[in-house]
């Protein structure tokens, strides 16, 4: 055995890289059995910044799908209920350039609302319990139907099917609770340039 | 001791593989737009590059030395590095899966990472022993991971520094790139 490989160098060298090759993808094979991923994590980190209104305005039947058709290369513009922060979020975790919010799908609300039914118009009809993708509101067939206010994401899907009209969107007033700091409206001075004039 | 502070020297500063022997200069280039990655993908290239330099010298000693293949040092060490990266692939994708998809590309490609090979090459000419072999390749990636990121934190402020028209993008790049070479050759006969 040892003559042959002596004898013929090139069975050496064949026998020691398919050695090699072997060995390694051996090795590989074990690495890819402990290190197996389960599902897809970057769907979870997308779908844990988007605010989860679940109100369909991208396109999606909520968040999630929506955050899994990001992980596919879906435009990131398309939550007006996250505004321009989800997108900056978006982008940064996806190192990509933040685009501006797609106006096709909807505006971004100034300020957070929350629907309120005006109780002694309702009819019962349920459509709108129907068209709420949180379920915050509550009633029955022809019983009056009110909203839980906690619960409600403010995505205004109730207001259009609502055959009497009777579905304010009321602007949340803002408690000491929820009060923050106003975001500093530039950081564009931060880096000294000629292109601005001095001050 | 003193001999393996003079290997960690020689490989980071005076033979540093990016600025002045001028292997792995793609994911210099490539990687270095942002700090966040760069350092993701220094930790991973000093990883393979220890990794390898440690696996070649085994394969190197116990199987090409004794059958006397000594000629087919390249390609049984591209096989070793093709092995090594695939597994560091593998260690972050599920370690890190953020740093996974910002490395992207990257990744696969400190396979064709020349100092990579370049480390096991010279490791096996210059007949080091196994410590010396694996702190040879240790200090390769420390120099890579400091320049890389000494690099992307100066092309950050590039980015958004007042540059004249033709010079922008890779253009300023190429040229920092110059001068930050000029800078490590000064260290050439420290030790």
């Amino acid at each position: 055995m040892i003559e042959t490989i002596a004898q013929y160098p090139i069975l050496a060298a064949l026998i020691a890289l398919v050695g090699l090759g072997i060995l390694f993808g051996a090795l590989l094979g074990f690495a890819a059995e402990k290190f197996k991923v389960e599902g897809d994590p970057i769907v979870e980190q997308i779908d844990e910044l988007l605010p989860q209104t679940q109100c369909g305005q991208c396109g999606f039947p909520g968040c999630r799908p929506y955050a899994e058709s990001i992980a596919n290369g879906d435009a990131i513009n398309k939550c007006p209920p996250g505004g321009q922060a989800t997108i900056n979020a978006i982008a940064n975790l996806l190192d990509v350039p933040a685009p501006e919010l797609d106006a096709e799908h909807g505006e971004e609300a100034e300020v957070r609302t929350v629907a309120y039914i005006r109780e002694d118009e309702c009819i019962g009809c349920t459509k709108c319990i129907q068209a709420c993708p949180v379920d915050a509101i509550l009633g029955a067939a022809k019983l009056m139907h009110t909203v839980i206010a906690e619960e409600c994401t403010g995505c205004d899907l109730c207001v259009e099917p609502c055959p009497v009209d009777c579905i304010d969107m009321l602007p949340v007033e803002e408690t000491i609770k929820e009060w923050h700091w106003p975001a500093p409206t530039t950081t564009a001075d931060i880096i000294a340039s000629d292109l601005r004039p001095q001050l | 001791m003193q001999e393996f502070a003079v290997i960690l020297v020689s490989s980071i500063l005076i033979n540093n593989f990016v600025l002045v022997q001028f292997l792995g200069l793609c994911p210099f280039m490539g990687v270095s737009t942002k700090l966040e990655s760069a350092i993701g993908m220094s930790a991973a290239t000093t990883f393979v590059l220890t990794l390898t330099a440690m696996a070649s010298y085994v394969v190197d000693v116990l199987v090409l030395m004794p059958l006397g293949l000594i000629y087919l040092r390249t390609i049984a060490f591209i096989l070793v590095i093709a092995a090594v990266v695939q597994f560091t692939k593998m260690f972050i994708e599920k370690s890190s899966p953020l740093l996974y998809r910002v490395l992207g590309v990257f990744l696969p490609l400190i396979t064709t990472n020349c100092a990579v090979l370049g480390v096991a090459l010279q490791n096996a000419s210059k007949d080091l022993n196994f410590m010396q072999s694996s702190l040879y390749g240790f200090g390769a990636g420390a120099g890579f991971s400091l320049v890389l990121i000494f690099f992307s934190a100066m092309r950050e402020r590039l980015a958004a520094a007042d540059i004249p028209a033709p010079f922008e993008g890779a253009a300023i790049a190429m040229i920092t790139a110059g001068l930050m070479s000029l800078a490590f050759m000064g260290f050439s006969g420290l030790v």
